[in-house]
């Protein structure tokens, strides 16, 4: 009883020192830092929402809740996963809890969902995860900035790995039909069709199918690999389905086909996928070890995607927050440090933002291998500061319609 | 309800942007709208007794046609207003005509696969729904050369639109017609052998829910700046007609109280409860056990047995 | 469209045959639950959701595979009961009140299910026994999708036996047929609710482990499912397992089949031909009672 006190009276006692105290910076700086975060944590996209969850948790925990000398409150809003909710939480966090940047959301549709009442409002975001690739292309956003990737960002050069390294000509593609699995097949099929091989088949299963029995037997057996570009469960249960049907054909996939997120989920049938992605908790740099150690020992798991994603986001806030001395209750030059925080680094290396507010970064192209008893992302090349158009020349690359279904057009298509 | 009640609610929803934040008005636009929705939807579920699982189709696509009149041809929404509520309204007919070949199961069954198929449409035809990145960049109108995109200018805008269909929804609800709607509800053989077409009123019924849902849909468009096929999804007319439900169907103040529930729960006790689902699950279980009718008739019998006047008032009563 | 190599018909087939046997276990129980009862059970698709994920858990508890479906049956089948006792028979003459409790009650099984077992998507282990394939010429089986079509059969088959040939069968035949006349004939009505409703969320538990090592379990396995449940009930024809039994293999070839030939209506697909069918027989295939 006594310490109890004794302690709640220090506590008030240094809470009134800490007013009291003359500070270099100005009042409104004793105020915390306030972050919004979206995220999921209903319905289907709640482990990615979780998965995000546990990466912004690490990143404060580490710096204690302080970033550039000064408290972070952080304000965490359950979009559920649709575009909606995700306006009206986000206009919670503007409106209700006056945050000075909003970290999230998870889906490109709530990104574009709120990208015009971000321009509106002037509300620094920064998305650790929604790839779309036009947010950061054809119809930039001054207020956005991303620091994951863009869809397609890590399957151009796997198309090149593919050609180059891997020697293969023909490739039977499936994906997610809608258009994040659009973007990231299209960036695999662009480069790769351009170092020389053929796209010979492209399924597009729905993205509530039931079965995916019904896809494998439909994939072309005389085909070198199949590029397999899916995202949540749906990764998981069609490479489950494939190798059930005894399809022993070499698999590419984009990042979140075998995200760490969802490989700790997998079994054998996920050995010796190639992907590509900015990311795996297996890249051998004390920095990567000391997250993934970190990680595990939070949460139990190897971090991926959406746990770095987030992560980066805390890291480049307080880059940005930095530079600007913590007063990031000016907007403008909040939000240009977050466009131009020079070399930010973090577990994946040191990366860049572009002039679109994109990273440019490392890409990893990962092989599937069991170590120690689990799955994991074994890197067998590293392409360097890898940009969101590849090599291509970005006003050209602007010019063209964004990826998707039909573009860029299938000319090698076998019946 | 009588006057005076009406006349505080009416004087409260003028006065709330005067001392509510701007978080709170933008809270009250989504309910009026959502409120209008589910009102539209009461028309067949509470007076026809047509339960349909498939209505967020028509809010979704008078959101859509609006929307793409203007992106793909420039219209205003001077035009492009009367032409999202023509589509849908006709698409109400004709998916009218289909839908109307079953009652009870078979219609819920129906106008859920109409919508499904809508649905599967605006995820599909990408040229034209720009598929799952949904359509961007809209705008909201500026009647008489006013800014609707403010907080109060639009609360006021949509309380102006809440409150004229709400009056054109009581006048359908209390006109002969609407006697004749609610006895092909509870009694359509003797309706028929009164020499009623009971086919005809509910059609009728059909599409004047199809162009309420569509002036929702506009609202909803206007209010979101932006459309996804997750609007003509399944999940969303479930929830409207919960709403509904939840309310007390047949009810005219139910799909309101309905509305401000489901969405007070989705989008601000989320704020504090994490699993808001669950507790969204379990108030419905409440209501139902409870106050089976609905939120409404089960307070309005509360209130009835409390103050020991009058009798309980009976379904399908405003 | 059609010059498909052989091969191709036959796993398809298969493939419509596996997608169908789940789909009767998903949709037996809904419609004698419906056909007896006249309750839409709105919550079917999180009992299998449910099944499903109680079945995960006896797996990696080291239960073998029948003795998981059979505890994860179980397991359903007494929370269906309670449910049936305690929130659906208070509602018997209240068709919206119940479709507000199931739909609240499938809320309150999906996000407990996503507490309990996180949203992570996870899979079903194929038993030990049933995995790899059987090679007919070019075409290839997996050994577990055909024990799937012969498990679905089996329950068909007992199913079958159970409303044909056995007391309580013939006691929910009557009331299926006519409920007044069951009552005044002396059939205890109550404990028949009770009995048929544990018996739908049985089949509906069983069917979600069938399934899991197909469709695996994660949240929105429940949405995805319901549709096609009242779809195949629908299509036969509500109360009739007959119809049930013959309108999953129905749906499952043209969900199948429609989704391989004709891609761009891989969304709709499933429900096109369901409008036809009730807009033109709107009491189903094989349907006694008017839908």
């Amino acid at each position: 009883m006594l310490i109890k006190s004794l302690r709640a009276a220090l506590c008030a006692a240094g809470a009134v020192a800490a007013t009291l105290l003359p500070l270099q910076s100005s009042h409104a700086q004793t105020e915390p830092i306030r972050i919004g975060f979206l995220t999921v944590r209903t319905g289907a996209l709640a482990a990615g929402g979780k998965q995000m969850e546990e990466g912004i948790q690490l990143f404060l925990k580490e710096r204690n809740n302080m970033i550039a000398g000064r408290k972070v409150e952080l304000i965490i809003a359950d979009t559920g996963g649709n575009p909606a909710g995700a306006k009206t939480k986000t206009q919670e966090l503007v409106e209700r809890n006056k945050v000075h940047v909003i970290i999230g959301p998870l889906a490109a549709f709530e990104a574009l969902a709120i990208d015009d009442y971000i321009r509106q409002t002037k509300t620094p975001i920064v998305a650790p995860s929604a790839a779309a690739e036009d947010l950061t292309q054809r119809k930039p956003n001054p207020w956005f900035v991303r620091t994951s990737t863009s869809s397609a960002q890590p399957n151009q050069p796997l198309g090149e790995y593919a050609a180059k390294t891997l020697g293969y000509k023909r490739v039977a593609i499936i994906a997610d039909d809608f258009a994040y699995g659009h973007e990231t097949a299209s960036g695999f099929q662009r480069v790769f069709e351009d170092n020389g091989g053929k796209v010979v088949q492209k399924l597009w299963p729905p993205l509530n199918v039931a079965d995916y029995g019904s896809y494998v037997g439909q994939l072309k057996g005389n085909v070198d690999a199949i590029y397999a570009g899916f995202a949540g469960a749906n990764g998981l249960r069609f490479l489950k389905q494939l190798r059930e049907y005894g399809n022993k054909l070499p698999v590419l996939g984009s990042a979140t086909t075998t995200d760490e997120g969802i490989l700790k989920q997998m079994g054998d049938e996920a050995l010796g996928v190639i992907s590509g992605s900015w990311y795996s908790a297996a890249i051998d740099t004390p920095e990567s070890k000391r997250f993934v150690a970190a990680a595990n020992k939070e949460f139990g798991a190897d971090p991926g995607y959406y746990t770095l994603g987030a992560y980066s986001s805390g890291v480049l806030v307080e880059q940005a927050a930095k530079a600007v001395n913590g007063k990031v209750e000016d907007k403008e030059a909040f939000m240009k440090a977050l466009r131009n925080p020079g070399t930010v680094k973090d577990a994946r290396g040191e990366w860049k933002v572009d002039e679109y507010g994109n990273p440019v970064q490392n890409i990893y192209i990962r092989k599937v291998e069991r170590k120690g008893g689990k799955l994991v992302n074994t890197v067998v090349k590293t392409y360097p500061n890898v940009s969101q158009f590849w090599t291509y020349e970005p006003k050209a690359f602007l010019a063209a319609p964004v990826y998707s279904r039909d573009v860029p057009p299938s000319k090698n298509i076998e019946p | 309800m009588n006057r005076r009640a009406l006349a505080v609610c009416a004087g409260l929803l003028v006065a709330m942007p005067f001392v509510a934040g701007e978080y709170y008005i933008n809270l009250a636009s989504q309910i009026l709208i959502a409120a209008l929705f589910a009102l539209s939807l009461n028309l067949l579920v509470g007076y026809g007794g047509l339960t349909s699982l498939g209505h967020a189709a028509y809010m979704g696509v008078a959101a859509y046609v609006s929307g793409w009149l203007f992106l793909k041809f420039g219209f205003g929404h001077l035009a492009s207003a009367p032409l999202a509520l023509l589509v849908t309204t006709l698409m109400a007919a004709v998916f009218g005509l289909i839908a109307l070949r079953a009652s009870g199961i078979g219609f819920l069954m129906i106008t859920l696969a109409l919508g499904q198929v809508l649905w599967g449409l605006a995820f599909r035809w990408v040229t034209v729904t720009n598929g799952d990145n949904g359509l961007s960049g809209l705008t909201r109108p500026m009647p008489f050369g006013i800014d609707l995109n403010g907080a109060n200018a639009f609360y006021f805008f949509t309380l102006i639109i809440f409150a004229a269909s709400m009056v054109c929804i009581v006048a359908f609800a209390n006109s002969a017609f609407g006697s004749v709607l609610r006895g092909t509800r509870d009694q359509p053989r003797r309706m028929l052998a009164l020499g009623h077409n009971v086919w005809l009123v509910r059609y009728l019924t059909f599409i004047s829910a199809g162009f309420w849902a569509a002036v929702s849909g506009l609202l909803f468009v206007y209010y979101h700046k932006f459309i996804h096929p997750q609007a003509l999804g399944l999940t969303n007319s479930a929830e409207t007609l919960l709403m509904v439900i939840a309310g007390g169907s047949g009810t005219l103040i139910g799909p309101i109280v309905g509305a401000a529930i489901v969405v007070l729960l989705k989008n601000y006790v989320s704020a504090f409860v994490e699993r808001w689902t669950m507790l969204l699950g379990f108030v419905f279980l409440f209501i139902v056990l409870f106050m089976p009718d609905g939120v409404v008739p089960g307070v309005q019998r509360l209130w009835a047995r409390l103050t020991g006047k009058g009798r309980a008032p009976q379904r399908g009563q405003p | 469209m059609f010059d498909k190599p052989l091969a191709f018909w036959l796993i398809q087939s298969l493939n419509s045959f596996s997608l169908g046997g789940l789909l009767f276990l998903l949709s037996a129980g809904f419609s004698l639950i419906f056909g007896l009862m006249r309750i839409a059970n709105l919550s079917h698709g999180a009992y299998f959701m449910l099944g499903a994920y109680i079945g995960l858990s006896a797996l990696r508890a080291g239960f073998g595979f029948v003795m998981a479906m059979l505890l994860a049956g179980l397991a359903v089948a007494i929370l269906g009961g309670l449910i049936e006792r305690f929130v659906i028979r208070r509602l018997s003459s209240n068709p919206l009140g119940q479709v507000l409790a199931t739909l609240g009650i499938s809320f309150i099984i999906a996000d407990g299910c996503l507490l309990y077992w996180t949203g992570d998507p996870q899979q079903l282990a194929t038993p030990e026994l049933l995995r790899g394939v059987f090679r007919v010429g070019e075409a290839v089986f997996p050994k577990y999708r055909v024990a799937v079509i012969g498990i679905a059969c089996l329950f068909a088959i007992g199913l079958w036996l159970l409303l044909e040939k056995t007391r309580i069968g013939a006691m929910i035949r009557a009331g299926v047929d006519d409920m007044e006349m069951a009552r005044g004939v002396g059939i205890p009505v109550s404990m028949l609710f009770t009995a048929v409703f544990c018996l739908g969320s049985f089949l509906a538990g069983v069917g979600g482990v069938l399934g899991g090592p197909i469709l695996s379990v994660y949240p929105g396995l429940d949405t995805d499912m319901l549709p096609l449940a009242l779809v195949v009930v629908i299509l036969g024809g509500v109360g009739s397992l007959v119809g049930a039994f013959v309108g999953s293999f129905i749906i499952g070839f043209v969900y199948t089949f429609g989704q391989t030939l004709i891609p761009d209506l891989a969304y709709m697909i499933l429900f096109l031909p369901m409008i036809l069918v009730l807009a033109l027989r709107p009491r189903g295939l094989f349907g006694r009672i008017s839908a």
